[in-house]
């Protein structure tokens, strides 16, 4: 099991590691800072950090050091004269696109083994990047950007679409499957070169009936797929769960997971793309745990029966959510980690069944990490 | 009539049912709504009558273009769905 884990927060970067069976916070870096995303690359053990800072724009840091020392790299830039969709909100005599500005690194995930110094980042507003250079130098990808279909997509919590989930296939570094808010689910099988939009299946609850199916404008808050069946996919979408057991291009809908289907991150066991783990809320327009309890559902079976797990979770007055980056699972698929909206921070060490709180008072969690 | 049809969102603020209405612009359309239902002026419109920013309307499939004058036409048998943009969550 990892015993390192790293925690994005409003208010900067913790980072927690377990000995005598206690889990402690080790130390602190950025303090003060918006650290809303990170990555740690088991390649070769490198830190990234990206900070969304409110006056000075986006930075990324990394540290070959597991923290000891960080350097400041580039951070994606979109090139001169891009411009993204005004969405379906724009009112008439205004443009009809906006300027492409970086406002967050969403995802930050590693390339493959095969591809040693390659870095993919998702980004506010909606660009896919690579580096090939671990964060010294970015490029978009345009033949994703390029694709005409993304000037319909739209933001979903955000004003502005962005890419936060990059899935690269372990089988086959080339093959990448990446998901938008709200621009849908797309695969790549040659590194980029050529795009496909997925997802037949997914339904969007808040567009009108004739709409609901169109894939390019689907609201998934997080695509997971399954380490050692990478066939094997989950969704957190807007508006319930999906499954799908052939690398996204179908898609099955549980409508009738209790508490409630809605959410915004999944963790799938990295040895049995059967299980599942999801963090709900009651609903789109209120989000907080249904109850005021805090629950974590379950499936072990593909979705076809959730349970609800409790023990360790408060059972009254709870109003914590987990953000689609707040919720992990090690390489084990036994320990997971979930941080929330209101600063709680929990672990379980045996697949969710139990969970111990390690703090209640970290600031607002965006996003959690094991380390090695 | 035109349907008027509203996002479940409302629903959790006041009442709001699938409603047929006169109208041959989204104004007429929904001003016949405000009509029986003045409350649901403010939740759609602003202080300035324009559409709020997060809210859309489609009228048939199509989203609306003018959300400052709602001169969009509306048909006999035009569907109107009032929703949510999710940009405003």
């Amino acid at each position: 099991m990892s015993d390192q884990i790293y925690i994005g927060t409003r208010k900067g970067l913790f980072t927690l590691k377990r000995s005598d069976n206690t889990w402690k916070i080790e130390k602190v870096d950025f303090l003060g800072d918006n650290v809303n995303m990170l990555m740690h690359d088991l390649r070769d053990g490198w830190l990234y950090a990206s900070l969304a800072l409110g006056h000075f724009g986006v930075k990324l840091h990394r540290s070959s050091n597991q923290g000891k020392t960080w350097e400041e790299c580039a951070v994606p830039v979109y090139p001169e004269g891009a411009v993204i969709g005004g969405g379906p909100f724009i009112e008439e005599g205004m443009p009809k696109t906006q300027p492409a500005s970086l406002k967050e690194i969403w995802a930050l995930e590693p390339g493959g083994p095969d591809q040693p110094d390659w870095l993919w980042a998702g980004t506010i507003p909606g660009g896919l990047f690579l580096s090939k250079d671990r964060g010294s130098t970015w490029e978009l990808v345009e033949s994703l950007w390029n694709r005409e279909e993304r000037m319909e997509w739209f933001g979903g919590g955000k004003d502005e679409p962005g890419i936060h989930s990059v899935c690269v296939d372990p089988r086959d570094s080339k093959h990448v499957t990446i998901a938008v808010s709200c621009g849908g689910v797309w695969e790549t099988r040659d590194a980029g070169e050529n795009w496909t939009l997925l997802g037949e299946g997914l339904r969007a609850e808040f567009m009108p009936p004739n709409l609901a199916n169109n894939p390019n404008i689907q609201d998934a808050h997080l695509l997971a797929q399954c380490e050692s069946d990478p066939d094997k996919m989950w969704i957190q979408h807007h508006n319930g769960i999906f499954r799908s057991i052939d690398g996204g291009k179908t898609w099955t809908e549980f409508e009738k997971v209790q508490p409630s289907a809605f959410g915004f991150a999944v963790c799938v066991h990295p040895n049995d793309g059967e299980i599942a783990w999801f963090v709900p809320g009651v609903k789109d327009e209120c989000r907080v745990p249904v109850d005021a309890q805090l629950v974590v559902t379950k499936t072990t079976d593909g979705g076809q029966t959730f349970e609800s797990l409790r023990s360790g979770l408060p059972q009254e007055h709870c109003y914590d959510i987990v953000f689609r980056h707040g919720f992990a699972i090690d390489s084990t698929g036994e320990r997971l980690v979930m941080g929330t909206s209101t600063g709680g921070l929990w672990i379980s060490e045996n697949g969710g069944n139990d969970w111990s709180c390690i703090t209640n008072t970290l600031p607002q969690i965006y996003c959690v990490k094991f380390g090695r | 009539m035109p349907r008027v049809v509203f996002t479940s969102h409302l629903k959790r603020h006041l009442d709001c049912p699938t409603q047929d209405v006169a109208g041959q612009t989204l104004l007429e359309t929904l001003e016949s709504v405000f009509a029986e239902n003045p409350r649901l002026r403010s939740y759609l419109l602003d202080d300035q009558s324009r559409l709020r920013q997060h809210v859309v309307i489609f009228i048939d499939d199509q989203v609306v273009q003018d959300r400052v004058k709602l001169s969009d036409a509306v048909f006999p048998a035009s569907e109107i769905y009032v929703m949510q943009a999710l940009s405003g969550g």
